[in-house]
């Protein structure tokens, strides 16, 4: 409804303004996960990429045009993800895409929009997507072999090399779970438990405790995203377990908390800093980006921002750079300029694209936090 | 070791009673029309959500529990009057593809009034685990147990002693009969939406402080109940909350002793062997259809 609203809205601006700008609008197609099992990450996007586009537009456009969002609900489907992708290109005729706010839908759209040569910026997690490097494919957040890598550095700053890991099997925990296993010797460490558990799962003290009885094992690390990690955290609490507890990005929200409640002090994550705006010094380059994103977030929707709708904000702000440094919506042009993106601060990071780097983060965008207090802090 | 045995064994219970207390609302709308309600998990959500949405906005928990009880009794009443009963003398089948199509609404219903996050109902008596040999066990696990026996006991009592129960059973049986001996059979299906629609707000409301909450929670919650529902054989309130039990055990034993990587495998082996060697579950009626 809002999104048909703003739509409706951007579309009376621009026939008013049609005698001042005789230009045709520059066309931004997204297809999100507004409703469906990923609709926490794809609302917050959608509200993100209405708003940014809205207040661009009141700052007079971009190139003197006007944007314009083309939006669709894709519910977390790939097959409807890959439908929207061909209708943006065909019908709605964009000139770039933002969005698969799920692996999978972005994969189902990938061969779409390389054949049709147009820029994509993906707004998922995993690494398939920039790995290989498809020429017209980019995305904002950060891999979960990232998180993985984060997440031992500081294991191996306290003294632990030998890990209980405990994954979702979601198509996101298993990802993790495959690239923890990965790393892991890079890094020195050892996976000395291997569990998994389902996301809808009310008790997972069985693969707790087994964790907790594997000989050797220092901390935990959990992989997964939504309720599950909640669950694990409250078992994780109600078994009294003292090993340190380690979560992926993906519980990057303010329910995380909620849900876990006081068993879930202490526990680490990385994260970008967006979580934590208001604790990062002054002298941080990323603070007043986040700071400015979270303000203008929280006054028009009255809601906790979270990482995901970051990750637009990014997509985003990259796209309008590029096409400003183009001076043109030629797609070919603009893709260029994406890749050339250097030292954009967004809220994930520094992004340092480059043309076998398509995302342009390295293990720094990511802030150590721990839960102190039922709230983020940069962990020492 | 006992310990470790002890907690696989709490944790199967405390996800078993969650099972059979889903599994208990298929049993009742079965008795009275044969049909299976796959609109029943969306009962448990809707119990369990407007548990959390009234408590959230002060209402004091034992009224916002009776509340959410009403509310999900009234969803089930329109239900049937209004998506059930004009399809009149609808095969079975007719009957539970309509409600399959009901849950997918009720779904998207509760996306919009709720909204989309999680959220956790506080427990009835605390969060503080009792300890057992080494093992722990939430009191609100002993709470949803203790409510699956209440309701069991209850059901047997309502199906065996009273009219209303008995003409539901005679309905189930032989409608045309039922009507040629004076029960209201229209009548007797309503009721019955009505009841496991509130029976399904009881087992939302308790489980909730454990499966958190939100507005799918009814998806995960009325499959497995169905599989417990089957196992302990269809319209038996004793084996719902029998295959419930034993539905959690396995899982857990298997997470446990095999890997938990198979642990989700062990419901769909289960019910193969079981409708293969017991087409009616374990406490299923032995009928015998004559053709």
């Amino acid at each position: 409804m809002l999104g048909f609203l703003s739509r409706i809205a951007v579309a009376a601006l621009l026939a008013l303004s049609f005698g001042a700008q005789a230009q045709a609008p520059i066309k931004i197609g997204a297809s999100l996960s507004v409703t469906g099992p990923a609709a926490f990450l794809g609302d917050p996007e959608l509200k993100t990429l209405q708003l940014y586009v809205e207040k661009i537009n009141g700052e007079g456009g971009v190139l003197g045009r006007r944007l314009e969002l083309v939006s669709y609900d894709d519910g977390g489907d790939p097959n409807k993800a890959n439908g929207f992708a061909k209708r943006l290109i065909e019908d709605d005729k964009v000139d770039l895409i933002i969005g698969g706010t799920t692996t999978g839908a972005t994969m189902a759209m990938v061969p779409l929009v390389e054949k049709a040569e147009i820029p994509f910026i993906s707004l998922a997690g995993a690494v398939v997507i920039i790995e290989p490097v498809k020429k017209w494919v980019f995305k904002t957040p950060h891999t979960d072999r990232m998180a993985a890598e984060k997440v031992f550095e500081d294991m191996k700053k306290r003294g632990m090399t030998r890990v209980g890991l405990l994954s979702e099997n979601s198509a996101f925990g298993q990802s993790g779970k495959k690239e923890t296993l990965g790393v892991a010797g890079k890094h020195g460490m050892t996976i000395v438990a291997d569990e998994t558990y389902g996301p809808k799962d009310a008790d997972v003290t069985t693969q707790l405790t087994k964790i907790r009885n594997t000989p050797g094992v220092q901390a935990i690390l959990v992989f997964g995203f939504g309720q599950g990690p909640g669950t694990v955290t409250k078992n994780y609490g109600q078994l009294a377990i003292t090993l340190p507890m380690y979560q992926s990005h993906g519980v990057a929200s303010e329910e995380y908390i909620k849900q876990s409640g006081k068993a879930a002090e202490g526990v680490r994550l990385p994260a970008a800093a967006l979580l934590v705006a208001n604790a990062l010094p002054n002298s941080d380059p990323q603070k007043p980006v986040v700071v400015g994103y979270e303000k203008t977030f929280k006054d028009r929707f009255k809601q906790e921002v979270s990482t995901f709708g970051g990750h637009a904000y990014d997509g985003l702000m990259i796209a309008v750079n590029a096409i400003k440094r183009a001076g043109t919506t030629d797609k070919a042009k603009v893709r260029d300029a994406i890749e050339q993106t250097r030292g954009f601060i967004g809220t994930g990071g520094a992004f340092n694209m480059s043309p076998t780097d398509h995302m342009g983060l390295d293990l720094s965008a990511f802030r150590m936090l721990e839960i102190r207090n039922s709230d983020w802090t940069l962990a020492k | 070791m006992l310990s470790q045995t002890l907690q696989y064994l709490f944790s199967g219970l405390t996800n078993g009673a969650i099972y059979a207390l889903a599994a208990l609302g298929f049993s009742i709308i079965y008795n009275a029309s044969g049909v299976i309600n796959f609109a029943q998990g969306e009962f448990i959500m809707i119990g369990g959500v407007s548990a959390v949405m009234l408590t959230s906005a002060g209402v004091p928990m034992p009224l916002a529990i009776l509340l959410a009880v009403l509310i999900a009794a009234l969803v089930g009443l329109l239900l049937e009057k209004l998506a059930i009963e004009p399809a009149g003398n609808a095969e079975v089948v007719s009957l539970i593809i309509i409600t399959i199509g009901a849950s997918i609404f009720l779904q998207g219903l509760a996306q919009v009034i709720f909204g989309k996050g999680q959220k956790a109902l506080a427990p009835f008596t605390g969060d503080t685990p009792i300890m057992v040999a080494g093992a722990s066990l939430l009191p609100q696990s002993l709470w949803m147990m203790g409510t699956g026996a209440v309701i069991v006991l209850l059901l047997a009592w309502f199906f065996g002693r009273t009219r209303l129960g008995k003409a539901m059973l005679a309905t189930a049986h032989n409608r045309l009969a039922a009507r040629l001996v004076g029960i209201n059979t229209r009548h007797v299906l309503a009721v019955s939406f009505v009841l496991s629609a509130a029976l399904g707000a009881v087992a939302g409301v308790v489980s909730a402080p454990i499966t958190f909450t939100s507005y799918d929670v009814g998806i995960m919650l009325g499959l497995k109940g169905f599989v417990a529902a089957t196992l302990g054989g269809l319209g038996s309130g004793l084996g719902a909350v029998v295959g419930g039990l034993i539905l959690g055990l396995m899982e857990s034993l298997a997470a446990g002793y095999i890997s938990s990587a198979y642990k989700d495998a062990v419901p769909f082996v289960l019910i193969i062997l079981i409708l293969f060697f017991m087409p009616r579950g374990l406490f299923g009626a032995r009928v015998t259809e004559r053709v």
